[in-house]
């Protein structure tokens, strides 16, 4: 990992990786679309409303997982001051609040026919709200200096503060939720997850991951051009 | 035709299917657009700085 | 030890010199606080049910109105640097910075805040909840917006940025904070809140200073 602290090895590695990940996003992504649209059974509880489930599902466990990596990159750049580390942290960022944005619509047209409330202050939609939140700080945050190198420290330095935050959120959402509101527990999906519904799941969970795998590395080499080609202006200027 | 309406109306459930997936394609699809379209325009530019320099 | 209280010492002086900051934070206190039985009527029933969350939003908002001056002058007029040079480790320096908030903004609002309770007609088995609670929820709030005032000083709309990076932060302490009173009115005892307010609050003593003169020396750079 830290040989791509260089960007030069960054962009060799990143493009050599490159169009097997954008080849196995379309075919992972077709194949989940087939599986979920037309393969998989409807939910003998929620019909074919349970197809909504896989895009929703893989798009929270992106979101969380995002978050995840925005923050490791954040440690990273604080840590060894790599270069690419923070301009890895801040690519992730859009890419996360995405991912979160559509958790957060997908779960709501779900959960209105299964509920039949478009919303719910349940533990877990709270603390993707939050989450949500937190990646909009984020952006704002790095974007409000107009010295590039102030914004993004000070991003990591946030991104790893919301880390502590989320499990703290979760926990007292959890609470909160318990003490206050009469739960009647919803499981998802019915008691054990069939295979049925498990394979499309996974294909698709894989697809959004390598989705995400082909963008951030194609906004990682995006953003390494950029900056050589401010270099080399500012060469040929002087 | 009668398969594809079945298929459409997704049980009942269409008008909360169908946005869904939709709003996936837009958000994902945006994405990929957004940054293909910003890699290539830089990539342009980058190719022309260094041939400027030679 | 004697050169961080100098520090609270000089931080107090600077803010009674300057006079407008508690009285600010209270002003809106009060006022926000009172613009809800306008909004949602007088009745005593409604207003009760709702009494607790209306006075620890509003509070926690009033705390945020203050946070944005915490390092600001200091940063301004070049102290914060002269400041980073003293052998006082920058971490203690923000604690003692947070302490000297606390007391000119936390006090007052914990003192105010029954006083407001009364008249949202809140039930009177939940006020020593109210009230220990705030007791350890107001520190946490000065600690965790020392985050957000050292990670936005010099950035552009800085107020603002420092609200939407500071409010989820808040949200569990806002949680605990009326979930014990809640318990308490109910008769299950706000025990549980409290000891889970009192961890946030050991946690932030220990971890908030650190993120904070990281952001602080950022700034400095």
């Amino acid at each position: 990992m830290f040989r791509l602290a260089n960007p030069n090895r960054f962009m060799q590695w990143s493009g050599t990786i490159l169009p097997w990940s954008a080849i196995a996003t379309v075919l992972l992504l077709g194949a989940g679309l087939y599986l979920a649209l037309f393969v998989a059974p409807p939910d003998y509880q929620q019909g074919e409303s349970v197809r909504i489930m896989y895009v929703h599902v893989p798009s929270a466990y992106m979101a969380t997982t995002v978050y995840g990596l925005m923050a490791a990159a954040s440690a990273v750049a604080l840590i060894w001051r790599h270069p690419v580390a923070d301009i890895a942290a801040r690519e992730a960022a859009p890419l996360g609040a995405g991912f979160t944005l559509l958790c957060l619509v997908t779960g709501s047209l779900w959960g209105k026919p299964m509920w039949g409330t478009w919303w719910v202050w349940d533990a877990r939609l709270t603390s993707v709200l939050v989450l949500f939140f937190l990646y909009l700080g984020y952006i704002a945050l790095i974007n409000a200096f107009d010295e590039p190198t102030r914004g993004a420290r000070a991003g990591a330095i946030l991104a790893l503060v919301g880390v502590v935050n989320l499990p703290i959120i979760k926990f007292s959402v959890d609470w909160w939720n318990t003490l206050h509101q009469p739960a009647s527990i919803f499981r998802l999906g019915g008691p054990t997850i069939a295979p049925s519904m498990l394979w499309p799941l996974a294909i698709m969970a894989l697809g959004f991951t390598l989705l995400f795998v082909t963008l951030w590395l194609m906004r990682i080499r995006s953003a390494l051009m950029a900056a050589k080609l401010r270099a080399l202006r500012l060469q040929q200027a002087a | 035709m009668e398969a594809l309406d079945h298929f459409l109306a997704m049980g009942g459930y269409a008008r909360f299917v169908w946005p869904a997936y939709a709003l996936a394609v837009i958000v994902l699809g945006g994405f990929v657009i957004e940054t293909l379209v910003t890699y290539r325009k830089r990539q342009r530019a980058l190719d022309e700085a260094e041939k400027r320099r030679r | 030890m004697s050169a961080f209280l100098t520090l609270v010492a000089r931080d107090l002086r600077l803010a009674l010199r300057q006079g407008g900051d508690a009285a600010m934070v209270i002003a809106f206190f009060v006022l926000s606080v009172v613009l809800f039985p306008f909004a949602v009527g007088p009745e005593p029933e409604l207003l009760q049910r709702i009494a607790a969350g209306i006075v620890w939003v509003t509070a926690l908002l009033a705390a945020l109105l203050s946070l944005e001056r915490l390092f600001q002058a200091d940063y301004e007029d070049g102290s914060l640097e002269a400041l980073a040079l003293l052998p006082l480790p920058l971490e203690a320096q923000v604690l003692a910075k947070c302490l000297a908030h606390w007391l000119v903004t936390g006090l007052p609002l914990i003192i105010v805040a029954p006083l407001l309770a009364l008249l949202l007609q809140l039930d009177p088995a939940g006020y020593p909840a109210l009230i220990a609670g705030m007791v350890l929820g107001t520190p946490i709030l000065s600690l965790i917006g020392a985050i957000g005032a050292a990670l936005s000083l010099g950035a552009r709309r800085g107020g603002v940025l420092l609200s939407l990076l500071v409010l989820p932060l808040y949200i569990p302490v806002l949680i605990f904070g009326v979930a014990a009173i809640e318990a308490e009115i109910q008769g299950f005892g706000p025990r549980p809140d409290l000891l889970l307010l009192a961890a946030l609050l050991v946690l932030a003593v220990g971890l908030v200073p650190f993120a904070a003169a990281a952001a602080l020396r950022l700034a400095l750079e």
